[in-house]
Formats: C-alpha cells, structure tokens, sequence
C-alpha cells in the first residue's frame, strides 16, 4: 500500500440502536417482537451499508414492521408489497431489498403476487410472520387457519382447506424457501442470512403467535410449552450412510413431501435453487440492447428512432 | 383502387363481393370490381376494388390503397401500390419495412380487434368483415345498404352468424381509421415549410416517446386495448436507454411495481383503459398520500365495464379526478392531437417530478390509432434528464415538511441519523404515523396546495377565433380536429363562435372566468353522456368551478368521433 493512501474513513457502524427507530405498536408478548429482534441481530452481524437497506410492507400487525427498523421504507397498500418490492429491486441492484407481512397480506390479498413474484425470480427476502389469523382487524379467519377454529368470521369453526405456505412457494417457482418459528432467535437468523445471501425469491415463513387472538397457536413445536421443534437435517455430501436420510434442499419433490407433513411440520430450508434472477436476465437483455446501439445518449438514440419515422 | 390481399380462407373475396354488390346497387354508380382468386385453396388470395367517384383516390392501374392481412400479401402486393398510395396492414401479422418513405403505413391490429370483438372463438373468421367495415368508414360507404347486404348474405343460415358479422362490420366501421386517412390525405409535401422536417406517427406511439423525452425509464402494465401498444412500445425501446418495462400479473401488481421503481428514484410510468384504471385506483390514492411521483395513461375507450372496446369515448374524466376514496389531489392532462400526445408526456414528467404527484394522462382510442405528421422536436432542447439523484439532502430534511412541496430522498440516499418511511397512513412531517385531527387536516392541506401552487403556472389556453363573440366552444382531448374545423366553418359562414381547448383538466387554468365574460354562450363540446343533471363530464366540473348558468353541454355517446355536421348542428339547437 502505498503511503500516500488515505485510510478510508470507518464506516458508521451499524449498532442495534442506529437501527431501532419508533418503539413497536404490537400487543405485548406478540411473536412479531421476536423477529424483529432477529432482524436487528442479522443486520448488525452483516454490517450492509446502513442506506442500502429498505423495508418494506403491505397492511397488518406485522406489516408495521418498516416503522420500527431505522432504514429507507415504505408502508404500501394491503398485499401489493411483492410487486412495489419488486420494481425497487429491478430498478436498484445496489440495495438490499427486504419486505415483511402476514399471512393475510401475503396469502390472500396478495396471493397472486406472490406467485408472480416467485415465478419471476425477483432478488429480494421477504418474511412472511405468519399468525393463522387476521390480527390487525381483530381475528377474522386467514388463509391459514386451520379447519376448526373459532374467528369472528367463522364462530363455529374455519371449515375452508388452508393454504400450505411452503407448498404454494414450492409450485410456484420460489428459489429459497425456509419455514421458522419465532420463539427461536437463532434459527430465524441463520434462516434470514441464508435468504439474504440467496439470489432470487427468497421467502421465509415465521410461525409468530398472535398472543392476542390466537395464543398458544404455534406450541406444539416450542419445546419450553412441551412441544417438538422437528428440524430438517440437510444433506452434507459427506458420503456416509446417514447422509442418505437427510434432506436434499435442491430437490422439489422431496421438499413437497415435508411440506405435507401434519401441523406443526418441518422447520428449516426446504427448497434452493439457482435458477436465474429477473434482475440477471433484464439486465442481460439491456447491456446486449445497449451494445447494439453503441452505448448512444439519450438525445441520438431518440433521434434515431425520430429520423425512421420521417 | 383497393386491393385486398390475404388468404382465401380469410373471406376476403365475401368482404369484396360486399362492395361489389354495393356498388352494383348504388344509385351513384361507385365502383366497379376485380377479382383475382387464387389457384390453390387456402392459399394467397386477393381481391381488387376500384371506386368510380374519385372523389378521394384517383384511378388507375396501381392500386391506391393496399390491404394486406399477412407478410406475404404485403412482400407480394407492396409492387402494385402507387407511389403516394395507402398501405393499411394487419399489424399482427405484418411488418412493412417503414423506411420505405414512398408509402403511408397505417398498421391496425385486425386479427386482435376482430378477436376482441367477436371472443376468442372467432379466431381469423370475420376479420374480413371487419375490414369491410374499416373500408366502408374510410370511403364512407353507403352503412345502411351494407348492413342490409350482409343481412341478407347470411339470411336462412342462425341469427348467431348474421349477428357475428354485424358485430365485426360494427366494430370496423367503429374504429377510428376515418381520421388516419382524411388528415393522411391533407398532408402536402408543399405543407413542409419551416426548417423541420416533419415526423409521423400515430398518438400511443407519440406518447411513448414523450416519455422517453420526458426522462421517463421504467414502467409497469399490463396489456388491454387500446393502450397495449404503448406498453409494447416501452418494453422494446426503455432497455436502449437503460430502463426497464415489466408486464406484469394485473393492473394491481402493474401500478405497485410501478410505484417501486417512482419509490426508488425512478419516476415511472403505469397505463391501461378504463377497467384497468379502476383496479389501480386504491394504489394511485398511496400515490397521493405518500407524495410519490407517477405518470397514469388513461387511453379510454367506451365504457363501463369492457364496454365498448374498440369504440372512442371520453367517460373517464371524473374518475381521472376523482377516483378512489379520500380526498386524494392528483393532475389531470389531456393531449389533443398526436403532436401534443407527445408534449403532454413531457409536461407529465415535468410536473410528476416538481410536485412530487400521481399525474393522469387522458388519450382515447381515436388519438392512439390515429395517424399524424408533425414538426420534428428538437429533442435536445426538450428532452428532461432521467438522472437518479441520491445526494444527500439538506440537514433539515425531512420528508412531508408542512411548509414545503415533498422532496423524497429514494433508498441509497446516506442520511444523517434518521431514515424516513413513505406511507399511506396519514403521518407527521417524519412520516410517522397519526390519528391527530390536527395533523391530517394540515396534511391535507399541504397535499391540496401544492396542486393549487401548480395551478399558478398553467398558462390561460389561447382563445381560437375572436376574444369575444356569441358562442364559445370548448373541449379537451381528441375532440380538437372537429371543434376547430366546425369553428372555421362557422366563422368562414359569418358566424360569432370561438374555441378553447384544455390540456389542463386539474387543476384547471388560469383566467378562464375573464375569457368566459366575453360570450353569451359557452358549450362544452365532449364524447360522454349528459348524465342526470343534463351535462357531460366537463361541463360538470366548470359549472362548479365557475357557477356561471351559461355553461351548456354538447355530448355524445355513439362510440364515434364528433362529426363537424354534428358539433354545428348541436350548437345551433341549443340556442
Ligand atoms: C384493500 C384492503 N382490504 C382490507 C383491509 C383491512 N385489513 C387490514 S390488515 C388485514 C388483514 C391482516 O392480516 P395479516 O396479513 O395476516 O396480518 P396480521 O395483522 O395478522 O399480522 C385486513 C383485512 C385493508 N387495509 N385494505
Ligand atoms: S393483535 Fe396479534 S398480531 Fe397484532 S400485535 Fe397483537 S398479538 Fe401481534
Ligand atoms: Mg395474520
């Protein structure tokens, strides 16, 4: 290095406290605190450049979240945030794109975005805090709930089939897909880092107790309530023989059939794939595009386009 | 002379004989006719139509207006087409080589609109009385003897077929080709005077680049007619500049992404017709509630509902203005010609970026398929940067300060300590959320005021005709080409008329009141219905703008064009 080099100034260090912002509007012991917690844990783990980061949301209890995380962020419509993350992604490749909501949000409302969403391969991780009910609205039934229980809008009990999250982002084209659970701290941020660091669609379903209308939901798997958290053992590649047992998370099938495991299920990464990003192939087709016309300004290139039409 | 040139399973021989027997029966003796079939069945095909009158194209042994449904009929009939002479092509099917300067090209997507109008079920069948009905407009043939034509034709066999092909003659006739062609004819290379060369394009293409010019680079839609061809157009030529159109799953994802790209830094585009527009209402409301910049096109067709959709109509004001829940301030604009398509994208981008505002572009379907030449703009005189600006602002920033206009500071932006949220929850000037009366009345206010500080600079529209006089004609939108031939007529006639044509619909602008004191009538001349209280949708807005009883309304709602007979005639019954 030459001495001449001015040290480059330390950047600002991303501490807990530069990125806690208003205190959360969340019931107290709601599950939603959690993952926030693990949010903070993960960015100051990582150290990104502080304006890089965006959080983003749709409308719910959980979709508050960008209130709460000190970085650029938007509060959008209810279950449109998949689309208006997406346009940030596309048109941004310098930020990191995070986007929160609920099981409402992203099921229901939002559940053709999704789709569309994970089919295209957008890059961005979005968490989904899934409570199996409508909290913000004060429990109605959400595409989640389970048959039998007991919302405003089903006072005798859901009798709908609910939507498996894990099946739907398997079938519809999701490349990263991780199921946790909000009582476990370091599950959820070793599942956020790996989603972060995964180029693509990246979603994560966060079984998070809406202690208000639906307590106790998510107990059968937090071993403090007596429950079993069943965690999915991934292949090594170790050529030992109990490597055949475990868990190929690049193979579809296999992913399908945990996912179809009775409640609680499976927690951990189901799916991985590195099919290409929109990001990537868009941007393939621009430099090409820009190529062929010699990298031209802005004014010759209309001008070009103008003098054809003369 | 016509040459019609397709395949033989087309029918484009029946949509011939239509003319044929037409002519055979007019009492004006029309044309005459020739056909040249083809040998192999199923293969090329072309049929060839002179018309007698001469009144438009002059005979001979060229054709002066080629059809051509497929690449083969263009490549093998483009030969016969005389220098000066019309090609009207299936633009879904055909790709003219546009260079080729000797010919004008009007491209219409005939085997998409026949689908449209007929299902899906339709497939190639009826495209060629759809054509017929395109021909007829053009011509302006006898309607009534070729419905009376096509009814019989079909007379023995279900009302379903009969009723089909009426539907694709309808449709033809109803599409706005009329004004392509007689503005075509008007142009004379002696017109081109000045230093600029004239281009021609039609209004969706002109609006496209508008908004390349206005530094317009990323956008989001999803395809209805008739503003498919926009978005086709952006997602071809925004990755030449370094942007990026998406189409995407609805309208709902379309204006969300949309919003994306505008949330970044990106001003960007979104568009549709009316059915579109209303499922992307709740988001353009966050628009104005999150003081985001966005351009929304609005190419109207007939509605409500799917309505008519190959048919002209302008029924989407109010939703322009008023569309969706709270009170939500947003600019409303309204090209009046193809030329102006293109300025108009230019004004959106330029006062989407200033105020920070959701902006409204109204065309219609007779301005998107319509056929215009015009002065070539001098593009580096009024071409606006589409620059990304991440420098950091000021340290009072703050993201809705209530004494200022809203200067978001996109993602990427390095701030002091604090980092802002934009939302659509009413919010203190941080952004943060509020149930205060106080504050959402102050916000309101500031959301309403910048549109009224917009308002100040809109200049008072120039007055077509005398500043004073008996009636005063004022439209917006497409309606421009008729009101001001009827003005001229009028005037030439000796009549005490004028015109105003408004590109600014909201906030409307300055010194209308001072131009309205000076005639004893105002008539607002527009393709909408009168609606409970006896005035279209303008007309409406200026009543209650201005509170002035002389305001009356011309409107129409046959799905056409305003016809210059039609606009005198209106004029002179009112009185
Ligand atoms: C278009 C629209 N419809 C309905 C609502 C009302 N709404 C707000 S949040 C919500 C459901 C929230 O449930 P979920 O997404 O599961 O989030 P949670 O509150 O459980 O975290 C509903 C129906 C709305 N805001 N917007
Ligand atoms: S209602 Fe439920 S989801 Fe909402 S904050 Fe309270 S506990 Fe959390
Ligand atoms: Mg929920």
């Amino acid at each position: 290095m030459s001495t001449e080099t001015l040290p480059s100034p330390a950047p600002d260090k991303l501490t807990k406290k530069a990125l806690t912002a208003d205190h959360p509007t969340w019931c107290p012991g709601c599950g939603d605190f959690a993952v926030l917690a693990a949010f903070y844990k993960m960015l100051e783990k990582r150290q990104l450049p502080h304006e890089n980061i965006v959080t983003l949301a749709g409308i719910g209890c959980s979709s508050r979240f960008p209130y709460f995380v000190n970085t650029h962020g938007a509060h959008f419509i209810h279950g449109r945030a998949v689309p208006l993350a997406s346009g940030v992604s596309l048109s941004r490749p310098d930020l990191h794109v995070f986007l929160f909501g609920g099981d409402g949000d992203g099921f229901s409302i939002g559940g053709n975005h999704l789709e569309h969403g994970a089919r295209k391969n957008i890059n961005l991780t979005y968490v989904i805090m899934d409570n199996f009910v409508y909290g913000l609205t004060k429990k109605q039934t959400s595409p989640t709930s389970p048959i039998g229980y007991k919302s405003k809008t089903d006072p005798t009990g859901a009798i709908d089939q609910p939507v498996n999250p894990m099946k739907k982002l398997i079938s519809a084209g999701a490349t990263f897909i991780a199921r946790t659970h909000s009582t476990q701290i370091n599950h959820m941020i070793t599942m956020m880092e790996r989603a972060m660091d995964h180029p693509g669609f990246s979603v994560i379903e966060v079984l998070s107790e809406c202690v208000e209308f639906y307590p106790g939901a998510f107990d059968a798997a937090n071993p403090r309530k007596g429950g079993a958290l069943k965690l999915i053992e991934e292949k090594k590649y170790d050529n030992t023989p109990e490597d055949d047992a475990r868990h190929d998370i690049t193979d579809e099938l296999a992913a399908y059939k945990l996912a179809n495991d009775p409640f609680p299920g499976w927690f951990g990464v189901f799916y991985q794939n590195d099919r290409p990003t929109k990001n990537a192939l868009e941007k393939k087709w621009i430099d090409t595009t820009r190529a062929k016309f010699g990298g031209a300004g802005d004014v010759d290139m209309l001008q070009k386009t103008f003098d054809r039409m003369k | 002379m016509i040459r019609l040139a397709g395949n033989s399973q087309d029918g484009i021989q029946s949509a011939g004989a239509f003319l044929a027997r037409l002519a055979g029966r007019s009492a004006q003796e029309v044309m005459t006719y020739m056909t040249i079939p083809s040998t192999i069945s199923g293969g090329p095909s072309i049929f060839q139509v002179r018309i007698g009158s001469g009144e438009v194209l002059s005979s001979g042994d060229e054709a002066d207006f080629l059809v051509a449904f497929y690449q083969h009929s263009y490549q093998d009939h483009i030969g016969f087409l005389k220098e000066g002479g019309v090609l009207l092509y299936d633009s879904d099917n055909v790709q003219p080589n546009l260079d080729d300067k000797r010919f004008v090209y009007v491209g219409i997507p005939i085997t998409g609109l026949t689908v449209e109008a007929l299902g899906g079920t339709a497939k190639d069948k009826g495209k060629n009385i759809f054509v017929l009905g395109l021909i007829a407009k053009v011509f302006d043939l006898d309607t009534e003897k070729l419905t009376n034509l096509i009814r019989e034709r079909f007379a023995g066999k279900s009302d379903d077929i009969a009723n089909t092909a009426l539907m694709a003659f309808q449709a033809g006739y109803a599409y706005p080709v009329g004004n392509v062609l007689t503005k075509l004819y008007q142009f004379e290379p002696a017109e081109k005077t000045g230093d600029r060369a004239q281009v021609t394009m039609d209004g969706n293409q002109a609006l496209a680049y508008g908004l390349i010019a206005g530094g317009v680079r990323y956008g989001a839609g999803y395809p209805i007619t008739p503003w498919s061809s926009v978005m086709e157009i952006l997602r071809s030529e925004l990755p030449k500049y370094g942007g990026l159109f998406v189409q995407c799953e609805d309208e709902l994802g379309a204006v969300s992404m949309a919003l994306g790209f505008s949330y970044s830094g990106h001003l960007a585009i979104t568009g549709s017709a009316g059915p579109g527009i209303s499922l992307k209402t709740e988001a353009i409301g966050w628009a104005s509630m999150a003081e985001i910049p966005l351009i929304i096109v609005n190419v109207q067709r007939g509605g409500p509902s799917t309505g008519l959709p190959t048919n002209v109509e302008q029924s989407d004001l109010y939703q322009a203005i008023f569309g969706g829940h709270g009170d939500s301030p947003r600019v409303v604009l309204a090209p009046a010609t193809v030329e102006d398509c293109f300025y108009t994208a230019i004004e959106a981008a330029r006062l989407a970026r200033k105020y920070s505002t959701p902006v409204f572009i109204l065309s219609d379907s007779s301005l998107a398929t319509r056929i215009e030449a015009f002065h070539e703009p001098n593009l580096r005189e009024v071409m606006l940067d589409a620059k990304l600006d991440l420098t950091p602002p000021s340290a009072s920033f703050k993201p809705y300060p209530l004494d200022h206009v809203t200067r978001h500071a996109p993602p990427g932006t390095k701030l002091g300590e604090k980092y802002p949220v934009v939302t659509g929850l009413e919010h203190d000037e941080w952004g943060h959320p509020t149930g205060s009366p106080k504050l959402h009345m102050s916000m309101t206010a500031k959301r309403r005021r910048k549109l009224q500080l917009l308002g100040e600079e809109i200049p008072t529209p120039k007055i077509y005709g005398e500043r004073k006089g008996d009636v005063l004609l004022i439209g917006w939108g497409s309606t421009y080409g008729p009101i001001h031939e009827a003005v001229k007529l009028a005037r030439e006639k000796g009549d005490s008329i004028s015109a105003l044509h408004l590109r600014h619909l909201n906030p409307l602008p300055n010194g209308l009141e001072q131009i309205f004191a000076g005639f004893q009538r105002i008539v607002v001349v527009e393709m909408n219905d009168e609606g409970l209280y006896g005035y279209g949708q303008l007309a409406t807005i200026l009543r209650a703008r201005y509170c002035d009883p002389k305001i009356s309304s011309l409107t129409k709602t046959d799905g056409l064009t305003f016809r210059v007979k039609e606009i005198l005639d209106g004029v002179l019954t009112q009185k």
